[in-house]
């Protein structure tokens, strides 16, 4: 029988035991969040970086509910709209992870956004980000459109992982356009496109609902990132354990080999031995 | 005058280290930045700040 264990995704230097990497904002209360990472199964988690919040009103940090020496944590460079920006960002992040000793302070979710009202990718300050973070001894994460042609320049300019977007960034509206994201995985992965087969692939941004992570990952994905799918939930606890459960069914779905979609009908009951009709 | 965070504040001279502690920072985990650019952590003690100085300091917040 084959087995049922997923064998882990490696990063580089990072190992993920889990496809699916959660981010850690937008819950209700850091103690959700703790439990809905957990029930995730997750191994990594995202954060941001941001102005001194060391604390909330009841002294709290977010790093009280986050263990890091259980979770590799990804900073992200989200909220910056320029590669200078991002830059420091990702600096900023790794500083913080070097006194953490996280593994995660090899890498950073690159983020490089267009607009505020899209959170989509911009292409060009993307790309220039990517090339000045790998050549500063980052593992870039980074975060795309669903465009097949921008996902190969990025992994030419040396990300570690492309992550194209199911959808805008908290829209839940799960993968809105499959072929475009196959094409993205084709072109990365598939030998005969220039790809290669082990090259990461994480859909990132826009999973509302289990199924868009078992369809992400039957599309052949390696992993899925999400957060508002989770922490926006009305049982984000619950939602965590779908999720996981979702992407589990996606990896061995991928693998199993799905039935080719027909026009027409085929019995699965044999035709030989029917009375019906005499 | 120096910017801590956007915010304007009078100058003194004083190592990064030494601003930290006195806005009670010195012992959290946050990274800094003086005109765009990343002091390390290891090099606060060292780091001399300037009369126009624009500092950034951060920390880790919950994101996606």
């Amino acid at each position: 029988m084959t087995s049922q264990k997923i064998p882990p995704l490696q990063l580089q230097k990072i190992t993920l035991t889990s496809r699916l990497v959660v981010g850690t904002g937008k819950y209700p209360e850091y103690e959700t969040m703790q439990t809905a990472l957990e029930e995730s199964g997750c191994s990594a988690v995202t954060v941001a970086v941001r102005r001194e919040r060391l604390v909330d009103d009841k002294g709290r940090s977010i790093l009280d509910f986050i263990d890091c020496d259980k979770y590799t944590i990804l900073p992200n460079t989200a909220g910056c709209f320029t590669a200078k920006d991002a830059v420091r960002v990702a600096r900023l992040g790794r500083d913080i992870l070097e006194q953490l000793t996280n593994p995660g302070s090899s890498w950073v979710k690159l983020e490089v956004l267009g607009d505020k009202t899209t959170l989509l990718p911009d292409p060009v300050g993307t790309l220039e980000a990517c090339k000045e973070l790998v050549a500063d001894g980052f593992s870039v994460m980074c975060y795309s459109s669903d465009d097949p042609i921008m996902a190969a320049r990025i992994r030419d300019a040396g990300a570690t992982c492309v992550m194209p977007a199911g959808s805008p960034i908290g829209t839940g509206r799960g993968i809105a356009n499959p072929c475009a994201i196959k094409l993205c995985i084709d072109v990365l992965k598939e030998p005969e496109h220039g790809g290669d087969p082990s090259y990461p692939v994480i859909v990132d941004a826009g999973v509302g609902t289990p199924s868009d992570v078992t369809i992400a990952m039957e599309l052949g994905a390696d992993g899925v990132l999400l957060n508002t799918g989770i922490a926006h939930a009305k049982d984000p606890i619950q939602m965590a354990r779908a999720m996981r459960l979702a992407c589990d069914a996606g990896y061995h779905g991928f693998r199993a080999g799905r039935i080719p979609r027909k026009l027409h009908a085929s019995a699965s009951s044999p035709w030989d031995g029917t009375i019906a009709g005499e | 005058m120096i910017t801590i965070n956007g915010k304007e504040h009078h100058f003194t001279k004083t190592t990064l280290q030494e601003l930290l502690v006195e806005r009670n920072l010195a012992i959290e985990i946050c990274a800094v930045e003086v005109n765009t650019i990343l002091i390390p952590h290891k090099d606060r003690d060292e780091y001399k700040l300037q009369d126009g100085d624009k500092v950034e300091i951060v920390s880790l917040v919950g994101g996606g």
